[in-house]
């Protein structure tokens, strides 16, 4: 990892810019052997990310399973240490900070996961997992003014007061979440990194957590980080959308010109993927079916990685040169060497035969698997 | 006549010291040749229960099976486990939700799918194999020679399931069901599978029972929808009627709280207060009462009848009138 001073980081950040990633890449170790504990490859899991969230807003990250889109979210809080690049979080170089400095700037960032069950301690009552965080940052001040606060948390995520004695497994799953969230909540955070927020829900429960997001957000003025695999969640509640494919952004936009004129092949292919609920508009869509499925993330394909799968592709730059994000329209990021052309209809789809991949999951990670449940777990049992 | 005649079925589960547990209260439902029917619903509302039910999976003891299911004249509640052994795989397909845990880890894909083969058709092993090949072939995965020897753990998740329907397809059955056939897999990858099963289904002519909790791959696929709840089916109607003019409460509410992709960005949602688990028994009332924003007083009282109201049938008190919008609601 690239070690910077925190002080020459100040500079390079803008007031209104809350987050900006540079340059961010975790490759994981491929082990092999016994005793020799040999390195035979790495999987790129996020490879060269660079994003800005700006103060307030809502920005969510979309792709689908083994994406790196969760890697991304946890190495941006640490929780995972990025192999290059960094994060400067509102003037500080979040990446170089160490021990007790580290310790208390992450109460800033927060995180909501995506079982609330898995992610809340079974034996500790609500009252103990909210109060845990505010002794730890020294914000419990006195029984009076922490029953108070803890009130005030209760009824902001809108659960009953009585919840404080009762214990996880009381609770239904979306309430759950919202325990998830008021714990989030109680250090008075600036930015919420939210994994998976909804997709361990039932189809109604998940627009109760969805509104309370957007309501949390307007009454304390947060700033989030949506990581989802579902696109209709994710545009519902985003201003700015980034899309990742195979450990990098490939197209980044404010949410209605994303879905409104996807420039990217592959967002094109992920949008008209997506099932509506209604009839009408799902008999007469046209759907852009991709040919087989993500390649490996140990191996990825050269030049641009959607390539292989690619309707567009053209003989030339595509499995040579990797392209790099660029602003084409005013706020609108693509990185496709022929994003110009396909908009103008110049180039168009061709049939692509599907390849083999080896041993790549192509599962999304909202259904509880037995087996690890993550590379990290996969690779250090 | 109905392919596939499913009257009140009823499934009870009874364990001892517990109160018994009716996990389809009285679910009926036709299924055409070549037609395709969905049951929607959230997770617990007995979706899988008729699914197994139906193709007799369910242990013998502790679940009582009541109601009837009649395939092609044939009441199959009522055959051996031998008689169902040899309809299964041959008259009546299915696809599980986790191609994982459905397929034999230790065994190669090739023999899975030519068992089916051996078993129900007679064939030799050999003719088996090389049907095998082309059933995967069909189904769309590259290089079946090389598929054929290799495991389930080597195959990606969309080829499993792929292979899993190679397998269900195999003997060609009038019947398919399939149970949240897409539900672990990604967009891409789900556009791939249901745009095959559309395929196959219309090519063979064969009926399939859709189950899924996702109502845009019901929207996209069937022809007549179940929605159930607790249960019970509270309505049923041809997919596009049922989607311009939900009328059951719940259907109009799960439909106003999904978020939509084509909506206009800054729509709110409306959820449905509670949670599944908020509800009374069927033999009280309506079991959507509690979460119900058009609940009456009845509702906590009376059970509602199912109603034939023009070709869709409801089990409401009070239901939606079409064209209103869905009532603000607090979520609690």
């Amino acid at each position: 990892m690239t070690e910077l001073s925190a002080s020459s980081a100040g500079t390079r950040t803008s007031a209104e810019t809350l987050v900006s990633v540079e340059d961010m890449k975790v490759h994981f170790p491929i082990k092999r052997g016994v005793l020799l504990d040999r390195t035979v490859g790495y999987v790129y899991a996020v490879d060269g990310v660079d994003l800005e969230i700006k103060r307030g807003e809502t920005y969510g990250l979309v792709g689908e399973s083994g994406c790196g889109k969760s890697t991304l979210g946890r190495a941006m809080l640490r929780l995972t240490e990025p192999t290059n690049g960094r994060m400067i979080f509102d003037g500080t170089d979040f990446s170089s900070l160490k021990g007790e400095e580290l310790r208390t700037t992450r109460r800033r960032i927060q995180m909501v996961f995506q079982d609330p069950l898995s992610s809340l301690d079974p034996r500790q009552s609500v009252e103990s997992i909210l109060v845990e965080g505010l002794r730890a940052h020294g914000m419990d001040k006195g029984k009076e003014s922490t029953g108070k606060r803890l009130r005030e948390l209760l009824a902001a995520v809108g659960l009953p007061a009585k919840s404080l004695r009762k214990y996880p497994h009381e609770f239904s799953g979306g309430q759950r979440q919202r325990i998830g969230i008021a714990r989030a909540l109680a250090v008075e955070p600036d930015l919420i990194v939210a994994d998976e927020p909804v997709s361990a829900l039932d189809v109604s429960v998940q627009a109760q957590v969805v509104n309370l997001l957007q309501e949390l957000q307007d009454q304390f003025g947060l700033t989030f980080l949506v990581i989802a695999h579902d696109l209709a969640v994710v545009k519902h509640i985003s201003d700015r959308v980034g899309v990742m494919y195979l450990g990098g952004l490939v197209e980044e936009a404010t949410a209605d010109d994303l879905y409104a004129e996807p420039l990217h092949p592959y967002t094109r292919a992920l949008l008209s993927a997506v099932p509506v609920p209604d009839p009408q508009v799902e008999d007469r869509r046209e759907r852009i079916l991709l040919a087989g499925d993500l390649p490996s993330p140990a191996n990825p394909p050269s030049g641009c990685r959607f390539h292989t799968r690619c309707p567009w592709r053209q003989q030339t730059k595509c499995d040579t040169d990797r392209p790099v994000l660029r602003e084409i329209k005013p706020g609108h990021k693509v990185a496709c060497h022929w994003a110009e052309d396909i908009e103008a209809g110049k180039i168009k789809p061709h049939e692509v035969a599907p390849i083999l991949v080896e041993e790549m999951d192509g599962m999304s990670p909202d259904i509880p698997l037995v087996g690890p449940a993550s590379v990290t777990e996969a690779l250090n049992p | 006549m109905a392919l596939l005649e499913v009257r009140d079925l009823t499934v009870v589960f009874e364990r001892k010291g517990e109160d018994p547990f009716r996990a389809v209260d009285g679910v009926s439902f036709d299924v055409e040749p070549g037609q395709t029917v969905g049951l929607v619903g959230e997770s617990g509302c007995g979706k899988s229960v008729t699914s197994l039910a139906i193709m007799g999976l369910l242990p013998k003891r502790g679940a009582r099976v009541t109601g009837s299911v009649v395939y092609d004249g044939t009441e199959l509640l009522k055959l051996s486990d031998r008689e169902m052994r040899d309809r299964r795989g041959r008259d009546l397909g299915m696809v599980f939700q986790d191609p994982l845990s459905s397929l034999n880890p230790v065994i190669p894909i090739g023999v899975q799918v030519s068992e089916v083969l051996e078993r129900h058709r007679g064939m030799s092993r050999k003719e088996a194999m090389s049907e095998a090949k082309d059933l995967l072939d069909k189904v769309g995965i590259p290089d079946p020679n090389r598929r054929l020897t290799e495991y389930p753990h080597q195959l990606s998740g969309g080829m499993r399931q792929r292979a899993l329907i190679a397998i269900a397809l195999a003997c060609r059955p009038k019947l398919l069901i399939a149970d949240e056939p897409t539900t672990a897999l990604d967009v891409t990858i789900q556009a791939q599978i249901l745009a095959l099963m559309k395929e196959l289904v219309q090519d063979l002519g064969t009926a399939l029972v859709m189950i899924t909790h996702d109502l845009g791959v019901v929207a996209g696929l069937c022809d007549e929808v179940n929605v159930l709840y607790a249960g019970k089916v509270v309505e049923k109607a041809m997919r596009h009627e049922l989607f311009a003019r939900p009328r059951h409460p719940y259907t109009h509410g799960l439909l106003a709280s999904i978020p939509r992709l084509d909506a206009p960005r800054g729509e709110k949602l409306t959820p449905i207060k509670g949670s599944v688990s908020d509800n009374i028994p069927w033999a009280q009332g309506c079991a959507f009462a509690p979460r119900c924003p058009n609940a009456l007083d009845l509702c906590f009282s009376e059970t509602p009848a199912e109603e034939d109201q023009l070709g869709r049938l409801l089990r409401c008190h009070n239901p939606v009138v079409p064209g209103t919008p869905a009532v603000e609601e607090v979520p609690v």
